[in-house]
C-alpha cells in the first residue's frame, strides 16, 4: 500500500471521510444511439432497446462490416446556431447538444460564474473524421484551393473542447486527452484534477464518432469489427460466440463540481467520483500481467472502498475473445467468480470510441442515484473460462452504493473509475 | 509532502538540429532552418515554405521494418524519447513500471500518413466510398494518435498512466504540464513526456493557405519567419519533437541524476472567444501567466527570460505583447524575450516542448537564444525581443508560453535547480 500512501499524501486528500472531498456530478447530457437526451436514453437502456443496425450514413455494402450504432433523428438546427453548422463535424454538433443539456440539467448559468472558474476537458479518439474526409476529397479531387478554411480546426482532436468553451464562455483551465476508448474516463479524471487546483466547475466527458467511409476503413484496419449482419448477434462480449465489436457514435458530458460549491447553490448530485486510476499494459511480447486489475485495485483503494461494497461493474466489454477473457480475469481476480454483478449496456449502442466510457459513467451515476442496474443485451452462453454474473434481460432493482466503471483503449490503455452515492 | 518535478533528460529532433546539442548550437548561433518545402511538390500552394527536419529513420536507429509502421511524427518522437532516456541515465524498463508513465502532445497526429493514405484509398479523390482493400494495415494507428503514446510507452517499459494530450498548438506545453501534475499528485514518480508533430503535408498547407495564416515569402524562405518584425506576414510551418524524462526531485537526487531545471509552475486558460482568433488584450494568456507564477510561488520580477509563442502572425505577436505587459507589468520592458520560431518555424503541437527544451537549456547555459530576422520592430511590439544575437546572462527562471487554435493559452515556469 505504498502507492496509496504516496498518492494520498501527495494529493492532500482527506482520507478519513470517504467521499468528503470527492467531486460530484450535478448535470448529465447524453447523445446516444438509443436515445438523444438523458431521459430518452436512460429509459431505452433500462428497457433494453438495441440501436445496433445497418449503417445508413453511407453505403456500407462494399465493406466487410456493416453494422453500427448511429444517433438517429438528430437535427443540428434544433441545437446549434446556423453559423456553427458549416464549421462543425457531426460529432461536434452532438457534443454541443450534450453540453447544453448537461448545463441545463445542472441548473448552472455559466455566464454568472466567476471569470476563470469553469473549464472543459473532453476526450477524442480520432477527431472530426467525416469533415476531414470531405476536405481530403476536395484536396485530392479538385485541388488545394478547394479546401475549407474550417479544416484548420473542425477535424482536429481539440475541436469539441474549443467549441464548447466558446459556446458556454468557459475561460478556465481546459484540456483534451486521447487514449482511445479509455478517454471517456481519463478526461473526467483530468477535470477532477482541475477542481483540485483553481477551477470550481468543469464540463467533461467524451462525445465521439467517425462514421464515414474513410473513418470506417480505418476502423476496419483495427481487425476488431464484427462482420456479422445480424444486429442481435453482431456484438456479443464475453460470449462463446464473441466475434468482435460494433462501433457507434455519441457519448456523454458531465458537469463536475466540488461538493461545497454544489451544496452552496443547492444543486442535486447524482453521485461522487471518488476513485480513479489509469495503467498501461506491458509491451506486446514483454510478458507480465495486463494492467486492468491493478487499475481496479488502485481506484478502489483511492475511493476507500473494499470489493464487497461494490454493487455493479460496468465492463469495457470489447467483444474480442482474448480481451474479454483478460477483462473477466481482472474482474474475477478482484471480486471472485460471479462475485459482483457485471453489466455492459454498450451491447445496446455499440462502442462509442472515446464517448463510450463517459456514457457508462453516466449510467453508473444513475444506477447509484436510482438503485437500478441496467441490463446487458443477451449474449448467450459465456465463453469457456469466463464466469461473470452478467445482468441480462431486465434491470435489477435495489440499493447500489458503489459502482465501478472500466474502460480500455486499443494499444494497452486501462482506466477504472469509482462512483458512489453522494449526500450533499 | 510537497513533491517537486525536475527535468533529468532531454531529447530533441528539430529543424536544423538532429539532437539536443545541434539544436542548441543552431539556436544560439541564430541560424534559421526555414526553406522551400522539399517533402512534396508544393507548387500549387500560396505558402511553399517550411522548417523541415533533416531526418533519416535508418541512421537514427529505426530500421525500415520498424519505421514503415510509424507515421513520421511517431518516428521523430521515438528517436527523441530514446535520446532523452540515454541522456538522463533513467533505467528502463523501470523497476516499478506502474510508477512510470508517458504523455505525448500532438496537434494533428498522423496527418501526413492520413493525407497520403487517403490519396491511395480514394484513388486520388475519385471515390467517396474509399477502398478498404488498398489501405495500409497500420491505418488504425494513424486514425488514433493515442498510438503515439503507446509506442513510447513500449520503448520505456512504462505501465503507469499513459496518454496523448491534444490541445492544438499548446499540446507540447500541456502534455508536459499534465505529466508534472501526475508526479505532483503521486500518480507516478517519473514520466517520459514531450510532444511531436510532422504536419508538412498538402492538407495542412491547404488549410493554412485558406486562412492566410502562413507566410507567402516564398522568394526568401530563410528569412520568412519574422516574429515581432513590422514586415512579418504569417508563420512558417515546422516539424519536430522534444521529449523529456521528468522525475520526482528526491528520487532524481537519490540516483545522482543531472538536473537541468525544475518545472515550478504551470497553468492554462481558454479565451472562449474564437476557434482561431485572439482577443487583442491578451487577458487569458496574462491570467495563465499569473496563475503559473502563483503556483510556482514566484514574483513576476523573478522571471529572467520569456520564451515567447512569437508565431509571426500579425495578430499573435500583438496579442502576446499585450499579455506580457498585463501579466509582468513594468518588468515586461526589462526582461529579455525571444521566439525560436524565427529559426525552427511553428511545429504546431510539438513546438511547446521544443520551447521547453530551449528554456531548460537557457538555464543550463546562461544564454538567451535570439529572435532571428527581427530588423524592423513593429511599433506595437515594443518590448526587448533579443533581436538577431544570443545574449549571455544569468538565467534562473524562464517563463514559456503558448497559444493555440481552440482558444488555449498556457504558461509554464522553469527554475534553476536548487538544493533543499
Amino acid at each position: 500500500m505504498v502507492v496509496r500512501t504516496a498518492m494520498a499524501e501527495a494529493a492532500g486528500l482527506d482520507r478519513g471521510v470517504p467521499g468528503a472531498t470527492a467531486p460530484v456530478v450535478t448535470g448529465i447530457g447524453v447523445a446516444a444511439p438509443n436515445g438523444l437526451g438523458t431521459g430518452p436514453w436512460w429509459r431505452a437502456t433500462l428497457a433494453g432497446e438495441r440501436a445496433i443496425a445497418p449503417i445508413t450514413r453511407f453505403n456500407a455494402d462494399s465493406y466487410p462490416a456493416r453494422m453500427a450504432g448511429e444517433v438517429r433523428d438528430f437535427d443540428p438546427s434544433e441545437h446549434l446556431p446556423s453559423r456553427l453548422i458549416p464549421q462543425t463535424d457531426h460529432m461536434t454538433r452532438l457534443a454541443l447538444a450534450a453540453s447544453a443539456e448537461a448545463f441545463a440539467d445542472a441548473g448552472v448559468d455559466t455566464s454568472a460564474l466567476p471569470e476563470y472558474a469553469a473549464g472543459v476537458v473532453t476526450s477524442a479518439s480520432a477527431g472530426g473524421f467525416e469533415f476531414g474526409q470531405r476536405e481530403l476529397q476536395a484536396l485530392w479531387s479538385k485541388g488545394s484551393r478547394h479546401v475549407s478554411a474550417y479544416q484548420s480546426f473542425a477535424w482536429f482532436y481539440a475541436v469539441n473542447t474549443g467549441q464548447i468553451s466558446i459556446r458556454h464562455g468557459l475561460r478556465g483551465p481546459s484540456g483534451v486527452l486521447v487514449t482511445g476508448e479509455a478517454g471517456g474516463l481519463d478526461a473526467v479524471a483530468q477535470a477532477r484534477r482541475r477542481l483540485r487546483g483553481d477551477a470550481e466547475l468543469m464540463l467533461t466527458g467524451g462525445v465521439d464518432g467517425s462514421l464515414c467511409p474513410w473513418g470506417w476503413t480505418a476502423l476496419l484496419s483495427s481487425g476488431r469489427l464484427s462482420t456479422s449482419d445480424d444486429p442481435e448477434h453482431a456484438y456479443l462480449p464475453f460470449s462463446a460466440d464473441a466475434r468482435g465489436h460494433v462501433v457507434g457514435e455519441g457519448g456523454a458530458l458531465l458537469v463536475l463540481e466540488a461538493p461545497e460549491s454544489a451544496r452552496a447553490r443547492g444543486a442535486r448530485a447524482y453521485g461522487a467520483l471518488s476513485g480513479y486510476a489509469a495503467t498501461f499494459d506491458p509491451a506486446p511480447g514483454a510478458g507480465g500481467e495486463p494492467g486492468l486489475r491493478y487499475a481496479i485495485e488502485q481506484a478502489l483503494d483511492e475511493a476507500d472502498v473494499t470489493p464487497d461494497q461494490v454493487g455493479v461493474v460496468f465492463a469495457d466489454a470489447c467483444g474480442v475473445p482474448d480481451d474479454d477473457r483478460a477483462e473477466a480475469d481482472a474482474i474475477s481476480g478482484v471480486f471472485g467468480s460471479r462475485g459482483v454483478p457485471v453489466t455492459a449496456p454498450k451491447t445496446l449502442t455499440g462502442r462509442l470510441c472515446a464517448g463510450g466510457a463517459s456514457l457508462d459513467l453516466a449510467a453508473a451515476l444513475l444506477s447509484v442515484h436510482e438503485g437500478v442496474l441496467p441490463p446487458t443485451a443477451d449474449v448467450g452462453r459465456q465463453a469457456e473460462g469466463i464466469c461473470l454474473d452478467l445482468v441480462t434481460g431486465t434491470p435489477r432493482y435495489g440499493r447500489v452504493d458503489v459502482a465501478l466503471v472500466l474502460a480500455r483503449g486499443q494499444g494497452g490503455f486501462n482506466a477504472a473509475a469509482v462512483v458512489r452515492a453522494a449526500d450533499l | 509532502m510537497n513533491r517537486r518535478v525536475v527535468i533529468t533528460g532531454i531529447g530533441v529532433v528539430a529543424p536544423g538540429g538532429r539532437n539536443t546539442k545541434e539544436f542548441w548550437d543552431s539556436l544560439t548561433a541564430g541560424r534559421t532552418a526555414t526553406r522551400a518545402v522539399s517533402l512534396f511538390d508544393a507548387t500549387p500552394f500560396r505558402s511553399r515554405i517550411a522548417a523541415e527536419c533533416d531526418f533519416d529513420p535508418a541512421t537514427e536507429g529505426l530500421p525500415e521494418h520498424q519505421a514503415q509502421k510509424m507515421d513520421r511524427a511517431t518516428q521523430l518522437a521515438v528517436v527523441a524519447a530514446r535520446q532523452a532516456l540515454a541522456d538522463s541515465g533513467f533505467v528502463h524498463p523501470p523497476r516499478r513500471p506502474h510508477r512510470t508513465g508517458v504523455t505525448i502532445g500532438t496537434a494533428v497526429g498522423a496527418t501526413m500518413s492520413l493525407d497520403t493514405e487517403y490519396s491511395v484509398v480514394s484513388d486520388r479523390g475519385a471515390r467517396w466510398l474509399v477502398d478498404h482493400e488498398h489501405a495500409t494495415p497500420n491505418l488504425y494507428d494513424h486514425l488514433v494518435p493515442s498510438s503515439f503514446a503507446a509506442r513510447i510507452a513500449w520503448e520505456v517499459g512504462a505501465q503507469g498512466p499513459v496518454s496523448v494530450v491534444s490541445t492544438g498548438c499548446t499540446s507540447g506545453l500541456d502534455a508536459v504540464g499534465h505529466a508534472v501534475e501526475l508526479i505532483r499528485e503521486g500518480a507516478a514518480d517519473s514520466m517520459v513526456a514531450g510532444a511531436t508533430d510532422a504536419p508538412i503535408s498538402p492538407i495542412t498547407l491547404a488549410c493554412f493557405d485558406a486562412i492566410r495564416a502562413t507566410s507567402p515569402r516564398n522568394d526568401d524562405p530563410e528569412h520568412a519567419s519574422r516574429p515581432f518584425d513590422r514586415t512579418r506576414n504569417g508563420f512558417v510551418l515546422g516539424e519536430g519533437s522534444a521529449v523529456f524524462v521528468l522525475e520526482e526531485m528526491e528520487l532524481a537526487r537519490r540516483r545522482d541524476a543531472h538536473v537541468y531545471a525544475e518545472i515550478t509552475g504551470f497553468a492554462s486558460r481558454s479565451n472562449a472567444y474564437h476557434m482561431t482568433g485572439l482577443r487583442t488584450d491578451g487577458s487569458e494568456m496574462a491570467e495563465a501567466i499569473r496563475a503559473a507564477l502563483d503556483r510556482a510561488r514566484l514574483d513576476r520580477t523573478d522571471v529572467d527570460y520569456v520564451n515567447a509563442h512569437g508565431s509571426g502572425t500579425k495578430q499573435n505577436d500583438r496579442h502576446e505583447t499585450a499579455a506580457f505587459k498585463r501579466a509582468l507589468g513594468e518588468h515586461s520592458y526589462r526582461v529579455p524575450i525571444s521566439s525560436i520560431k524565427s529559426m525552427i518555424g511553428h511545429s504546431l503541437g510539438a513546438i511547446g516542448s521544443l520551447e521547453i527544451a530551449a528554456s531548460a537549456l537557457a538555464i543550463e547555459n546562461g544564454v538567451v537564444p535570439p529572435t532571428a530576422n527581427l530588423h524592423e520592430p513593429d511599433p506595437e511590439c515594443d518590448l526587448d525581443y533579443t533581436p538577431i544575437t544570443a545574449r549571455e546572462t544569468r538565467v534562473d527562471t524562464v517563463l514559456t508560453v503558448g497559444s493555440g487554435f481552440g482558444g488555449f493559452q498556457s504558461a509554464m515556469l522553469l527554475s534553476k535547480p536548487k538544493r533543499g
